[in-house]
């Protein structure tokens, strides 16, 4: 103890004699500690400010709408502006109905090219075709909402349309979803061009989580003579399966929030009387991207902005979601060894 | 069945159905960039460079549109960089296990993905509709608001890769904290920082719903920030939904340029990615 | 595909260097083996014999190649296409390397335990059930009849019975390994590859796995590589020496230990190196 307190002692006085050309640079240094620590502790708050300032002026812009239409809001389909009344049944249920589509196609395309890439291109194909799929998530979603207008729709309204009709029409129930005019917009070519844009972001994240597999775990399942299939179905798959989800999540957050890859496409249409999914339509991305800048009353600007209120709620609701289960993964994924 | 060849039946089904479902990917994938290569370098021109955005059905080029894009994400970039930098240094450095690193990386996650038009209602609300004008200005804080994050995002993750010993290393030699962050473990990520910087120069490049009610659109040249101006994005959306002939080949023109803006930047970032693990 | 049916017993021939006694029975021949990653060269003219119902150890300093020759006896190498084997690898007189080979079938003869506990993402039950279910269809009775054979083989019956709905992952690592033991005699393979099967276990762990080693060799064949010199003294009946790719000693466990005929080997097991 003594001894210690000796040679600190020892410490602090030639410490003393020195601090005399060095107080000036040490004070220097511990003031630049300090405004550099609290600038950027400003600036990550200001990331929580930002969050919560959008909330915030999301709520006080809606705010006329929701005094005004209250609750109602959600399920009236009567969106007229000429006579002041916005209700957003028509654009909820296109975001819905075009995200549902998206994931119906894009979940087992993305398993697929996730198990492609995983288990069976050969190594040298595997880091380029995994490049082309995240440079596929990389393309502005104005060059597929474009390329979907001009070149799919017309496609879609010349063979696929009739050719569903013919087909699945036949089928009871479900069969009225591919009714009506082949118009080529509307629910359905949005949905599948969502579905083109969100498989590169499913896709990558699956493989990514099948990757963290563990190799043993793999080849033990091989060593009892199980086939590449049964070893992704019954141990891959089940050992990622929190993962995989969260990927799909995200792909639905992504889709739900996605302005123009559907505003193109989609139709512009207010007025919904079938569940055709051929039917033109409006979402509240491309509800809010055609008739914003165009709105003239204080109500109407009001409304779409709850209908931005609306789609960021759900959306910050999805996005924790797949944040939550990605990160248990990790964590899960941690303990498991 | 013999449940030996049931189950390579099944095998051989599920690994080909995965082949037809990578095929079905990269068939879109060369499908979209095909039709944009073909109908955009038609309409490429060196006209398409020097004149202004035209009335319908008549000459003009994208001018305007793109020297407006080339300014509002320049300054996006500018403004977004150092705060995400900075921001990013707080959750690598500093704010490992706090409550406000922990938050404002989960807040910062989701802003990550949240909508970009929902961004844009935010700038309109806040700025435009105060000021009482569409102005490019609002058009770059839309556009700086989303790099934010994806520098945030980059940084920490690339200030985590550095070893703890490097950093313990300068300590030791007694530098104070700041010019350890700034001078060693800053500098030693800064390939990975830049790359986080180009990806998100990519995806505000072709970003429109921000833009379409904060810098709205312009028809004619102009610099002023304070008033409305013309980007490639919009300019691009308003083109291909209209009705005219010239219009929507101008429209292919400029994805032409933002595709090939945007896959260039993108596969620089990799290469420096690249580099830097070997 | 050929099926690995026809079993030829080979009658161990009898030479100088024979370990006496017993008369084993040839059950794995290794002919002029090779192995090779990518370029590099990891196996070098590898002969070998393994013998029905004793246990075979390799040892050898770590890179010397033991678990790359365990590994080609069910071929895992070819889950990585730049790992090539050539020679022979005999299982009752059939050529394992051979490309027309039934791997499913080889892997249903030929077990294998790795170096760290893998039970797969699902129950003790299941776990067991899973390889069983790849090879044969079992009614619900013969499936919980096989189950429980497998857990009283591997000594695990009396810590899971209560507990086979669990989560195969709540056992302990020792239990686990135990788990993973019984998953691959479920299947009931004629041959059990262990790649160092205690070395992510505590002593205690160990103790009890080795003396399985010992009661599950009345019925399979046992390949097992370890780094440790006394835990292959304890377990085993052969012992094979590697070192760099090569097989530098191979016989009767208590020979090689008591008088070891190589310099080689003399260094390693006296711990003069390694």
């Amino acid at each position: 103890m003594n001894g210690a307190n000796d040679v600190a002692t020892i410490r602090a006085e030639e410490g003393r004699s020195l601090s005399i050309d060095l107080s000036p640079r040490k004070r220097s240094s511990r003031l630049g500690d300090w405004v550099f620590g609290n600038i950027a502790r400003t600036l990550a708050f200001a990331v929580l400010l930002v969050m919560a300032a959008i909330i915030a002026s999301l709520v006080w812009g809606a705010w006329p709408a929701i005094q005004r239409f209250g609750i109602g809001f959600l399920w009236s389909n009567d969106w007229n502006p000429p006579a002041q009344k916005f209700g957003a049944l028509v654009p909820i249920y296109g975001t819905l109905v075009t995200s549902a589509v998206a994931l119906v196609i894009a979940v087992p395309v993305s398993f697929g090219i996730a198990i492609f890439l995983t288990e069976l291109s050969p190594v040298w194909l595997r880091r380029s075709l995994g490049t082309a799929i995240e440079l596929l998530a990389g393309i502005p979603s104005i060059v597929y909402g474009m390329w979907g207008l001009l070149v799919f729709a017309p496609i879609l309204s010349g063979y696929v349309q009739p050719f569903l009709t013919s087909t699945l029409g036949g089928i009871p129930v479900l069969g009225r979803l591919f009714h009506g005019p082949p118009l080529g917009i509307g629910l359905l070519s949005a949905g599948i061009i969502l579905a083109i844009m969100i498989i590169p972001f499913i896709a990558s994240v699956m493989r990514d989580v099948f990757e963290i597999t563990p190799p043993l775990l793999k080849e033990s399942a091989y060593a009892l003579g199980a086939t590449t299939w049964e070893v992704v179905w019954h141990v891959v798959l089940p050992y990622t399966k929190i993962g995989a989800i969260g990927g799909i999540v995200l792909g639905l957050g992504r889709a739900l929030g996605e302005t123009m890859a559907v505003t193109f496409v989609i139709g512009n249409n207010n007025f919904v009387d079938t569940v055709s999914l051929y039917a033109p339509s409006n979402s509240i991305t491309s509800a809010l991207a055609n008739e914003f800048a165009e709105a003239e009353s204080q109500l109407y600007t009001s409304s779409l902005i709850e209908l931005g209120l609306i789609l960021f709620f759900v959306s910050l609701l999805v996005l924790s979601a797949s944040k939550l289960l990605l990160l248990r993964l990790k964590r899960s994924e941690g303990q498991g060894t | 069945m013999d449940l030996r060849r049931q189950r390579k039946i099944v095998n051989g089904a599920a690994l080909g159905l995965s082949l037809v479902a990578m095929v079905f990917g990269l068939f879109w994938l060369c499908w979209i960039l095909l039709t944009v290569l073909q109908l955009g370098v038609s309409g490429l021109s060196l006209g398409l460079f020097t004149m202004m955005t035209p009335a319908p059905q008549s000459a003009g080029g994208l001018a305007n549109a793109i020297v407006g894009s080339l300014i509002t994400v320049g300054l996006a970039t500018l403004i977004g960089t150092p705060v995400g930098i900075m921001a990013g240094v707080y959750l690598g450095e500093y704010g490992h296990n706090t409550w406000l690193g922990n938050v404002t990386r989960f807040i910062n996650d989701i802003l990550l993905s949240a909508p970009s038009i929902i961004i844009g209602l935010f700038v309109y609300a806040v700025y435009v509709a105060p000021k009482g004008s569409f102005s490019g200005l609002a058009g770059v804080f839309a556009l700086a608001i989303l790099v934010i994050p994806v520098v945030i995002r980059t940084t920490e993750n690339m200030l985590l890769l550095v070893p703890s010993t490097l950093r313990e290393a300068a300590f030791a030699l007694g530098a104070p904290r700041w010019k350890v962050i700034t001078r060693v473990t800053l500098r030693a990520s800064g390939a990975g920082i830049l790359t986080g910087v180009l990806l998100a120069i990519a995806r505000i490049s072709g970003e429109t719903a921000p833009l379409l009610f904060t810098a709205l659109s312009n028809q004619f040249w102009s610099l002023d920030l304070s008033g409305p101006m013309a980007t490639l994005p919009v300019t691009i959306f308003k083109f291909a939904m209209s009705p005219y002939k010239d219009w929507q080949e101008l429209a292919w023109a400029g994805v032409l340029l933002i595709t090939l803006g945007v896959l260039a930047l993108d596969i620089l970032a990799r290469l420096l990615v690249k580099n830097e693990v070997k | 595909m050929i099926p690995f049916t026809n079993a030829l017993r080979q009658e161990q021939q009898t030479g100088p260097d024979a370990p006496p006694a017993r008369q084993p029975i040839t059950h794995l021949t290794m002919k002029r083996f090779n192995f090779y990653y990518g370029g590099f060269q990891a196996l070098k003219n590898i002969n070998l014999d393994v013998y029905k119902s004793c246990v075979t150890a390799f040892i050898g300093p770590s890179g010397c190649g033991k678990s790359t020759l365990l590994r080609a006896i069910n071929r895992m190498y070819d889950l990585y296409p730049n790992q090539r084997a050539e020679g022979e690898v005999l299982l009752d007189g059939m050529n394992v390397l051979d490309p027309h080979a039934d791997i499913i079938d080889l892997r249903a003869r030929v077990g294998m335990v790795f170096q760290k506990p893998t039970p797969f993402p699902m129950s003790i039950y299941e776990n067991i059930a899973f390889g069983v279910r790849l090879h044969e269809r079992l009614t619900r009775a013969q499936m919980d009849d096989r189950v429980e054979w497998a857990l009283h083989k591997a000594a695990l019956w009396d810590e899971a019975k209560d507990k086979l709905t669990q989560s195969g992952m709540s056992l302990s690592g020792g239990q686990q390994q135990r788990l993973c033991i019984a998953r691959g005699i479920a299947v009931r393979p004629e041959i059990l590859l262990l790649d160092e099967p205690t070395s992510a276990l505590d002593p205690i762990s160990t103790a009890k796995i080795e003396e399985l080693i010992h009661d599950l060799k009345q019925e399979f064949t046992i390949v097992i590589v370890t780094h440790n010199m006394q835990q292959a003294a304890r377990v085993s009946d052969y012992t094979a020496y590697m070192y760099l790719g090569e097989l530098i000693e191979f016989g009767d466990t208590d020979n090689l230990f008591i008088k070891p005929q190589n310099k080689q080997t003399e260094d390693y097991i006296t711990g003069r190196f390694g």
